[in-house]
């Protein structure tokens, strides 16, 4: 099934401690791959002079994942990228809507809404979509300026199989806001005919 | 080819009035996961961005993955700013743009 083309990897623990050597690689590869490496050059350099004490970060913990769900390497990658250090306040005023059930994975309707303002001093710049189990973690992102009136975008997104999906807000105060909702997937669908 | 567009906005707005945008385009949105019945792996060609401009003025900006559906669809808003014109700008991964305009009606 070419959903599952990666090599199978070990269990998946639901909390995963990752190394500071492997988040910053699979920070570098993420970026270079999504392309947002100006936006953050010293992040390699910063962690190298952390102190001892930040031996290990756990990104995973800042996303409420459900129990009994994996989160892929690729969405760890994805959120370490994201958030950087940022502790993101969960749930309200950021609300994430699926459906509970997907019968069809290739067909999702989303909508990610935020209250906020949208003045000049507040307001939401960028919302990202983010999938804990597809092939490719990074769904979506989208940019957005106060004249957009109101943090609030949908569309229709591809599920590979029953997984959390994340939505994550940064809003020009510096506040980062995360939202995750369990979706049950009965066809999966990430271009599998 | 430019690819087909369907482009949803209010007949009629007000300044200040904050609207909701829908915007579809016809693209297969291939992703690169899948293999051909001889095991190739069929190259990714996606929809990558769709940039929405009045004015000067970028007021929305989305960067899809593979994991977007065929013929990607988003909603979004806007706060009308008086009358003028959207443009919508698609881009894939073969390099083909997409360019469509759709005139914002006030009062």
């Amino acid at each position: 099934m070419s959903c599952d083309r990666r090599p199978p990897v070990e269990p998946q623990r639901h909390i995963k401690i990752v190394s500071r050597r492997d988040l910053v690689l699979g920070a570098s590869a993420a970026v270079a791959v999504i392309g947002l490496l100006a936006s953050r050059p010293a992040l390699a350099a910063g962690t190298e002079a952390a102190p001892a004490a930040a031996e290990t970060v756990v990104p995973i913990s800042r996303v409420p994942l459900s129990e009994g769900l994996s989160a892929s390497r690729q969405f760890d990658e994805a959120l370490g990228v994201i958030l950087k250090d940022a502790e993101p306040a969960v749930g309200e005023p950021l609300t994430l809507t699926l459906p509970e059930l997907a019968e069809n994975g290739n067909v999702v309707p989303y909508t990610i809404a935020v209250e906020s303002p949208m003045t000049d001093n507040d307001y939401v710049h960028t919302l990202h979509l983010l999938s804990t189990a597809n092939p490719q973690a990074v769904v979506a992102t989208f940019h957005l300026i106060p004249a957009t009136g109101k943090a609030m975008v949908s569309g229709r997104m591809r599920l590979a199989k029953t997984q959390d999906v994340v939505a994550i807000a940064e809003v020009s105060t510096g506040q980062v806001l995360v939202s995750a909702r369990k979706i049950e997937v009965t066809i999966g669908g990430c271009g599998n005919e | 080819m430019a690819n087909k567009t369907r482009i949803k906005l209010p007949d009629k707005t007000a300044v200040g009035d904050v609207i909701e945008i829908r915007a579809l385009i016809n693209h297969v949105m291939e992703t690169g996961n899948r293999k051909d019945a001889n095991g190739q792996v069929i190259p990714r060609d996606i929809v990558n961005s769709l940039t929405v401009t009045f004015g000067k003025v970028t007021v929305f900006k989305a960067e899809f993955g593979p994991g977007i559906s065929s013929n990607p669809f988003v909603a979004f808003h806007m706060r009308v700013p008086g009358p003028g014109e959207l443009v919508f700008v698609w881009q894939d991964d073969a390099g083909v743009q997409t360019i469509e305009r759709a005139p914002l009606l006030v009062g």
